[in-house]
């Protein structure tokens, strides 16, 4: 059985369809890349997948190890394994990460029906995690995400993900807005994460990216659909050609 | 026509109230005088009504209509009930000083303790001598019906320079059903003294009426910390007014929190007195069901150079209706005044409501003086966030709600003393349906 399965997935925001029928099957442990022009519905798709409100699905479905996800709400999702980096994490004043970090994970693996971490257990674990990411404490002690540069948002959001081992990772332009260097701990970070039993969803414009994290299948998406599919050539073919071609297909 | 009857129909039911009260009620023959001449003020009065500008968004005529007897003094079960209610709500550490439907409880209270630091009386043993006590600054219906019906309180003096090595928590507790209890007190607090004084309403009872007084008068160069959680049962009525003095060079950190009660208003009249002093209030509404809650404030500028900070938040939650109205006065003289405050609802529901009526009256030119509000319900982008990690709709949204009210509550300097509030907060949010 598939991980993941979006079959033919038609979705509205506001009157206007964006999704026009979108199909995309991942397996356990593989790493696909998504790539396609701006306004293309990649986010659009990450969301309705995380479960966000104000997307209508008019068709399709969206099948996780086989169970409807479309019928469960976003806590439920994250429990079950879906991990959605987000493109543009939001900073909540007054939640300190710590506590933020703790009481999700927590309430994930009560959801789960596992044993709830123990404050030392947790720390060590916060800890380990962080300094192979190379986050410092003292930004743990903050508000989740408040006064974090771009890059900071981003390599919090591996951080959740290391955490939280979901099954399922989606990283919606995890590159954006990285330099060099942190792109490279950010990649190594997903990589540590890569395994058998867990896939990835990377959502890119860059083939920069692809070099640090080494997909298995690539897509192209345009207007709403999955309009090409390949393996890591893809990416470098896009790369020298651009989108115009696919502009047409779709 | 109608109104007219109806006059007639509750000025009697009040008139009883006062006279199968009036043998039970402590004080000299001038000051039972004294009770008489302000039980008459009431009733000339009546309970506010919105018509009165001050009562226009709290009318008590029409949410409690009527104002219950005095309650009986408390038996030998009533203390003992009493007792579960103060161990529950003691703030760790703090010296005890307890009032049961409105009568002082020594056997509850740490008097040996506090004596050793802070002058002690009751209302009752000053009574016997003058009728002072029963005089305020400013008068309405419900401060009058207090000076005539006030059966008990706690006077404390905290002499100049007095360091208090413990917080003092008054607890006031209900533990009989459909009564009212009627208390004042007065707090003094000397020159170049630190002090904390946290005042806690809490339930024993059900469909219990409160009319509270303080008078808390504060010398210069002090440092004063005074925290009031109103934790009253979810059908009580709790009708308070503070008459605050504050020297010179003077430190105030006012707070309260409503986290209870059907129906409640806080009346503060703070006035400073002395140059150079700064006041921050820090006011929290926790509000569910039908519940009202009002927060009246009238900080009077009276001197130069002093700074006042009001930060105010409201959760509202269901029908229940928040109310904030903050007047600055700022005197001719009161140049160089520093005066703010910020209010901020959160809605969580479409027939919650808040109103909120800042006004700011000026009459020196060299100020600098404002308010803000903003009223608004969750943001979605931050609940989904936290959904998306796992967290269920109700748990993310506690925690938003405590990250809203944190900004109120962390000005509470004393850790435990914050933690309690916190705990408070938190059992506020389990109750949430
Ligand atoms: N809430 C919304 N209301 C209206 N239109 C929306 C909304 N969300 C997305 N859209 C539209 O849907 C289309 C797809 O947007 P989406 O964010 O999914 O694109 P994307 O492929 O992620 O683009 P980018 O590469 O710029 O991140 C865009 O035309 C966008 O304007
Ligand atoms: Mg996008």
């Amino acid at each position: 059985m598939a991980l993941l399965e979006v079959k033919d997935l038609k979705v509205r925001v506001e009157e206007r369809e964006i999704l026009h029928g979108l199909t995309l099957t991942v397996n356990e442990g593989e790493v696909h890349a998504i790539m396609g022009p701006n306004g293309s519905g990649k986010s659009t798709l990450s969301h309705v997948i995380a479960g966000k409100p104000g997307y209508e699905v008019t068709d399709g479905q969206i099948l996780f190890k086989g169970e409807d996800l479309l019928e469960m709400d976003p806590d439920e999702r994250a429990a079950k394994g879906v991990f959605l980096a987000f493109q543009y994490p939001v900073e909540i004043p007054g939640v300190a990460t710590m506590t933020f970090l703790r009481t999700a994970l927590n309430a994930q693996r009560k959801a789960r029906g596992e044993s709830e971490y123990s404050t030392p257990d947790f720390l060590r674990k916060v800890r380990e995690v962080s300094k192979a990411l190379n986050i410092p404490q003292d930004m743990l002690k903050r508000g989740v995400n408040v006064g974090f540069s771009g890059g900071e948002k981003k390599r919090n959001e591996v951080l959740q993900m290391a955490l939280f081992e979901p099954s399922l990772c989606i990283l919606d332009e995890m590159d954006s807005g990285l330099d060099i260097d942190a792109l490279r701990i950010a990649a190594d970070g997903v990589n540590a994460l890569r395994s058998p039993k867990r896939a990835m969803v990377v959502i890119t414009h860059y083939q920069r990216l692809l070099n640090y994290i080494v997909p298995d299948f690539v897509h192209v998406m345009s207007r709403g659909r999955v309009v090409k599919s390949g393996d890591k050539e893809l990416a470098l073919e896009l790369e020298a050609s651009g989108y115009t071609q696919f502009e047409d297909a779709a | 026509m109608n109104v007219a009857v109806a006059k007639t129909g509750k000025g009697r039911a009040v008139s009883d109230l006062f006279t199968s009260a009036e043998g039970r009620l402590p004080g000299s023959p001038a000051v039972i005088a004294a009770r008489r001449e302000a039980f008459e003020t009431y009733e000339r009065l009546g309970l506010p009504h919105r018509r009165i500008e001050e009562w226009k968004y709290t009318d008590l005529r029409a949410l409690v209509g009527e104002v219950l007897p005095l309650a009986a003094a408390p038996d030998a079960a009533a203390l003992a009930s009493a007792a579960d209610a103060v161990k529950a709500h003691a703030v760790a550490g703090a010296r005890k000083l307890v009032l049961v439907d409105g009568v002082f409880a020594a056997g509850l209270s740490d008097v040996k303790a506090l004596a050793s630091e802070v002058g002690f009386k009751t209302l009752r043993e000053t009574l016997e001598k003058d009728a002072g006590l029963l005089k305020t600054a400013a008068v309405d219906a419900v401060i009058s019906l207090n000076a005539a019906m006030a059966s008990d309180g706690v006077v404390l003096s905290i002499a100049d320079g007095a360091q208090l090595s413990a917080p003092i928590q008054i607890i006031h507790v209900a533990t009989t059903d459909s009564a009212s209890a009627f208390t004042r007190s007065q707090v003094a607090i000397g020159k170049g003294a630190r002090a904390t004084i946290i005042e806690s309403f809490v339930a024993g009872a059900k469909a219990y009426q409160v009319n509270d007084a303080v008078i808390v008068s504060i010398g210069d160069d002090a440092d004063v910390a005074h925290i009031r959680l109103l934790d009253d049962a979810p059908d009580a009525v709790n009708i308070t007014s503070q008459f605050v003095t504050v020297g010179a060079n003077t430190k105030v950190n006012f707070f309260n929190m409503t986290s209870g009660a059907a129906v409640s208003r806080l009346q503060g009249f703070i006035m400073f007195a002395g140059e150079g002093s700064e006041l921050s209030i820090n006011g929290v509404n926790l509000l569910q069901k039908t519940e009202h809650g009002d927060t009246t404030l009238v900080v009077d500028h009276a001197v130069p150079n002093c700074v006042s900070r009001e930060i105010f938040r409201a959760v509202v939650d269901d029908r229940a209706h928040s109310v904030f109205q903050g007047r600055i006065i700022v005197r001719p003289d009161a140049q160089k005044t520093d005066g703010k405050m910020m209010t901020r609802a959160l809605l969580l529901s479409d027939e919650a409501e808040a109103d909120n009526k800042p006004e700011l009256e000026i009459f020196a030119d060299d100020v600098s003086c404002g308010h803000g509000a903003t009223a608004g319900a969750l943001d979605d982008n931050l609940l989904f966030y936290l959904k998306a990690r796992g967290l269920p709709e109700k748990q993310a949204q506690a925690l938003l709600i405590q990250a809203f009210v944190g900004e109120a509550i962390e000005q509470i300097a004393d850790d435990n003393l914050r933690e309690h509030v916190i705990g408070i907060a938190e059992r506020w949010l389990e109750r949430r349906s």
